[in-house]
């Protein structure tokens, strides 16, 4: 099999991103941020280059428990914060969550799940205005292909750092960023229930589903270069299916188009504008 | 003709805001007045930004804009060299490059290879220019390639073949290619490696200036850079952030390179136009 290189420069990479989160806070009038801090690798990674971009006072890691959350989360959300030296604040979504969850019996586990990652991004986004700074984002490019996150949730910021990382360059990169092992090495959760894996849920490990992404996406192999190159073609086909099935999670609504000038359609401005 | 003294000014502009961004000009144009040099190069769009989309037509400029007296005025002493959008009588907008020199707006150069592919849309939102001219200026013999213009090969060679001495490639080029298989940006690489290789096959000197900032995620690689006829680095500003390139150019030694090794003396210029008859007539 062809073996990807996904290996990243990360000296570069941290140079590119800290001038990426500067350029675009600075450019709207804010020098600090914001983020959700899990335990997991993705936002200790967001928030170590956030810390190198704004400097940890202006850092907030928001811990965001919900009861059946697995303790150890967060206290390893408490180790990167101190390993980086930002303020944290714990903010138990337990009441919130519940006041929608008991009082109308959702019980299915993914439903839940998405309630409490909207809660979450409530949380961030009424503390942003208290903080004055904005909400980055911690979804790494793996996950947001594979559609394994929530819409208006987890996957809600306002700048993302980490966007085109995959899960590999994700842990290259929190290694070269020296966060704590135990986050390094633990195995990814979304920690919507107790014992939940990201792998367990999907079927299959991030350094496969990367390698195949990597092909797939980057250098454009198609479905039958895949299964050239030493990939099952069932699995090429479910991770297709899953790219093209979760692509409404990656854009924004879509507006129904009546005028001759339609916002996204042919009204077309960067965020950036003037700016 | 005596070696000019050139700047390459690496400077990061506001997206579709024209006053921030001629104060920007003026102020590095002043400076560089202040130390006597002879020209100053300016990055493609240095005007407008990059990603501009439906700002195209709004911050648009007639080659007798007022706004553009200002570097109409400063080019009494200096050359200079500046991106902009063309709004040319027609309507057409074009992603432009002026020089001015002697008070005058001596040249412009409308990209003739507009990016529309991956990220870039240009030709949605601008025309094709269709000229490769070689602008007559104090510092010699220019040909401007407009990023893209120097991916394709014919750009350079057909100013190559209209006396170019000094290729002036301005650039809003992102940075791209973070790969451990490679040290430093691909992009950076890709672009001195065509910059060199420009500088060798046609014995000019090749002047690259890139813009830095970000535009909605999109990060512009800086690296301008600067390459004699011999394909020799003359400096480069490494790294991401403003700043400038100072550099003596000699355009006798374009000439000292064609006596040594008499490239265009040796070209075909017809035995080009045959074949390419002969390929333009044949079914694909």
């Amino acid at each position: 099999m062809k073996e990807p290189h996904l290996d990243v420069q990360p000296e570069l990479v941290e140079r590119l991103l800290v001038r990426f989160l500067r350029s675009e806070t600075g450019k709207f009038g804010f020098q600090k941020a914001l983020l959700g801090l899990s335990g997991g690798i993705d936002s200790a990674v967001s928030a170590a280059l956030c810390v190198r971009a704004f400097g940890p006072e202006n850092v907030l890691g928001v811990m965001m428990p919900y009861r059946t959350s697995d303790p150890a989360s967060e206290g390893d959300a408490r180790l990167v914060a101190e390993s980086l030296g930002i303020p944290t604040r714990l903010v138990d979504i337990s009441a919130m969550a519940d006041g929608y969850l008991e009082a109308e019996g959702v019980e299915e586990r993914m439903r839940r799940g998405n309630v409490m990652a909207r809660c979450r991004m409530i949380v961030l986004y009424d503390l942003s205005v208290e903080w004055s700074g904005l909400v980055i984002g911690t979804s790494n490019k793996t996950e947001a292909l594979l559609g394994y996150s929530t819409q208006f949730g987890d996957a809600a910021s306002a700048l993302n750092p980490v966007g085109d990382l995959y899960k590999h360059q994700i842990r290259q990169l929190a290694r070269h960023l020296e966060l704590p092992a135990a986050v390094i090495d633990k195995p990814p959760s979304a920690d919507l229930f107790v014992g939940q894996t990201d792998e367990d849920e999907l079927g299959f490990t991030y350094e496969e589903a990367d390698r195949l992404l990597y092909l797939l996406v980057d250098e454009r192999y198609d479905v039958d270069q895949l299964v050239a190159a030493g990939f099952e073609r069932d699995f090429v086909l479910e991770i297709v299916r899953r790219i093209a099935g979760n692509q409404y999670k990656r854009l924004p609504p879509i507006i129904a188009k009546l005028s001759s000038r339609t916002i996204n359609h042919d009204f077309r401005y960067l965020r950036s504008w003037g700016r | 003709m005596a070696p000019s003294r050139i700047r390459l000014a690496q400077i990061e502009p506001t997206l579709g805001n024209l006053d921030a961004n001629l104060a920007l000009h003026l102020a590095a144009i002043d400076e560089a007045t202040a130390e006597g040099l002879d020209a100053l190069f300016f990055p493609e769009l240095s005007l407008t930004g990059y990603f501009l989309k439906d700002q195209t037509p709004e911050v648009a400029l007639a080659r007798d804009a007022e706004l553009l007296d200002a570097l109409r005025e400063r080019s009494r002493d200096m050359t200079l060299g500046v991106g902009f959008v063309e709004r040319a009588r027609d309507g057409r907008l074009y992603n432009a490059y002026g020089i001015f020199e002697d008070g005058e707006l001596l040249h412009v150069h409308q990209k003739v290879h507009l990016v529309t592919y991956g990220m870039f849309e240009e030709s949605r939102d601008m025309a094709a220019g269709e000229q490769f001219v070689v602008a007559e200026s104090r510092l010699g013999r220019i040909g401007v390639m407009i990023c893209e213009d120097l991916w394709h090969a014919s750009s350079s060679w057909l100013y190559f073949l209209g006396g170019v001495e000094i290729f002036v490639v301005p650039s809003a080029g992102p940075a791209r290619g973070v790969s451990a298989e490679e040290e430093g940006l691909g992009s950076t690489r890709t672009w001195r490696t065509l910059l060199a290789g420009s500088a060798i096959l046609n014995q000019s000197w090749s002047l690259y200036v890139n813009r830095v900032g970000c535009e909605d995620g999109v990060t512009f690689g800086g690296g301008s850079c600067a390459f004699a006829p011999s394909g020799h680095a003359h400096g480069e500003i490494d790294g991401l952030g403003t700043g400038v390139l100072d550099l003596e150019v000699d355009v006798a030694e374009t000439a000292r390179a064609r006596l040594k090794t008499p490239l265009r003396r040796d070209e075909k210029p017809w035995l080009v136009q045959r074949e390419l008859q002969r390929i333009v007539e044949e079914p694909c």
